[in-house]
């Protein structure tokens, strides 16, 4: 196909029969590899939704050999989703991912963006020595830390004279707010700011936290959606962590909650497909509203280098 | 071996995504969309597609061969288990170095590529000569950020084979899960992620020493 291409732009005239044939069949097979990809990045997510309202347990493991596994047929309805939240407390587990998420995205933009700022602006005792730390902060991947930091949060409250941290909501968020990466996002941005807004905010008297929120927060709104959809994504899919620190159903999120429903046997599919769109949708209508954001975020990791 | 083919995958669809064609965004935002499906729920699902005997990818791929293929049973096989978990990890992950080769084309200055449709380069000349160089800094950054994601892999292979069969799909860290967690074995296990730290660590530093020299240049 490049060859194609490349003799057509090497010769022949643009009007030619020739040309625009091949033209043609450029753009088709262009589309084809389009759909094909398309197809294949489709097809496991069309299963699940498909799969879970397909009521008849029997009909969901018939058809997952042909084309009908995407082909909502037979007897479509919601069964599978009431199976679910009468077997489990969904709603339980729906609202601790979304609180301990949730928790750890708020706070955190404001903690991170505060030290960012304080770091791009502010100077103290030990501040190039700080931002190193951060910056060398940044390669520690939480994985390695983990054991360790299990013992920190069950041993450590102890030692004060606390109960254990282990089965809590604090546990699961605390951790994670402080975060090198979003600081150094936050920090990058800060420093391509002009001074003089700030120079002007100062020599009228506004304290710093004042100029923090009444200047930076609404020039940097981009770099604070960044920040929110990046831990968004990280954190709703957190799953080495909760395994470690959750024992019973209170404190559990929806990946260790479908985990455990994955684990039963028999595996009933419909069911566990239901429970698997429960847990997809409402990302992907999130990600659907605010795409671009998520696209502009994705491509801000990369310029760092 | 994920990195390669994640890599060279990445970098096609986003050629195939920065042509200027109809209906291109719509085509983007399904590439992207796996990457904000849950791992676990990914896992899930393809094991319900690597179902062994009637699970719709060994069907599949029986149709097209016209029955020569299959069925396998892909998790319980020690030689197809991991080569199955990459096929969803690449399917989950690719759309995110994607956006980010996306990016690193749109910043190539276009007055490059008129200069070389000038000198009478072809297509393919200006891909290797133009686009590829223009994306070093990208490629560096997408290989070395994907390595050090396969180093912590765990999801997916504890939900979908724990590791087995054999040892087949054992990851570092499922590795320090057991020792540390599970057997309690928990200076075993520190040692092991010290280990892993240290090799995460020379992996960034070797990024800073290539992107450093390129500066100089």
């Amino acid at each position: 196909m490049a060859q194609a291409y490349v003799s057509t732009s090497a010769g022949g005239s643009p009007y030619s029969r020739g040309y625009r044939l091949r033209k043609a069949a450029w753009l088709v097979a262009n589309y084809v590899v389009l759909i094909a990809l398309a197809l294949f990045f489709l097809f496991p997510i069309v299963f699940m939704l498909v799969s879970s309202i397909k009521n008849n347990e029997t009909q969901v493991i018939r058809d997952m050999s042909t084309i009908y596994a995407f082909v909502p047929r037979g007897d479509i309805g919601f069964q599978n989703y009431r199976d679910v939240f009468e077997e489990m407390p969904f709603g339980r587990f729906m609202f601790n991912s979304v609180f301990i998420v949730g928790s750890i995205v708020t706070v955190g933009i404001f903690v991170n963006s505060l030290i960012a700022y304080a770091l791009a602006r502010l100077s103290f005792w030990g501040r190039g020595a700080l931002l190193s730390v951060i910056i060398a902060l940044m390669v520690v991947p939480f994985e390695a830390v983990a054991v360790p930091l299990l013992l920190v949060v069950n041993q450590g409250p102890k030692m004060l004279g606390f109960s254990t941290w282990i089965d809590s909501y604090h546990v699961q968020i605390i951790p994670f707010m402080a975060d090198a990466f979003s600081i150094f996002l936050f920090y990058q941005f800060f420093i391509g700011i002009p001074k003089d807004l700030e120079d002007a905010a100062l020599v009228d008297g506004a304290s710093r936290l004042r100029i923090y929120w009444s200047i930076i927060i609404p020039l940097s709104l981009p770099v604070f959606a960044t920040v929110a959809i990046l831990q968004f994504i990280t954190h709703w899919g957190d799953f080495l962590w909760p395994l470690m620190v959750t024992r019973g159903v209170t404190y559990r999120p929806l990946p260790i909650a479908i985990q455990q429903y994955f684990g039963r046997d028999p595996k009933l599919w419909g069911d566990i497909m239901a429970f698997a769109s429960m847990i997809t949708i409402p990302v992907l209508i999130v990600f659907l509203l605010f795409q671009k954001w998520f696209v502009q975020s994705i491509a801000s990791t990369g310029i760092k280098g | 071996m994920v990195v390669p083919v994640q890599t060279g995958f990445a970098l096609l669809l986003a050629l195939l995504i920065n042509q200027r064609l109809k209906a291109i965004n719509a085509f983007r935002t399904i590439y992207f969309s796996p990457v904000v499906t849950t791992m676990v729920v990914v896992a899930i699902i393809w094991t319900f597609l690597y179902n062994p005997g009637r699970g719709f990818i060994n069907a599949f791929l029986n149709t097209i061969s016209f029955g020569l293929l299959g069925p396998y049973d892909w998790l319980n096989d020690p030689k197809l288990a991991l080569p199955a978990i990459m096929v969803l990890s690449i399917w989950q992950g690719v759309g995110f170095q994607m956006v980010i080769y996306l990016a690193g084309l749109q910043e190539i200055p276009t007055f490059l590529y008129e200069a070389a449709q000038i000198d009478g380069a072809s297509k393919r000349q200006q891909f290797f000569y133009v686009t590829l160089p223009q994306l070093r800094n990208t490629t560096i950054f997408v290989v070395i950020a994907t390595t050090i994601l396969a180093f912590k892999l765990f999801t997916q292979n504890w939900v979908m084979t724990k590791g087995g069969p054999q040892n087949a799909t054992m990851t570092t860290i499922i590795h320090v899960y057991v020792q540390g967690f599970k057997q309690g074995r928990i200076g075993y296990a520190s040692a092991i992620t010290v280990v892993f730290f240290l090799i995460v660590l020379a992996i960034s530093l070797l990024q800073r020493v290539i992107l450093r020299e390129e500066r100089s240049v």
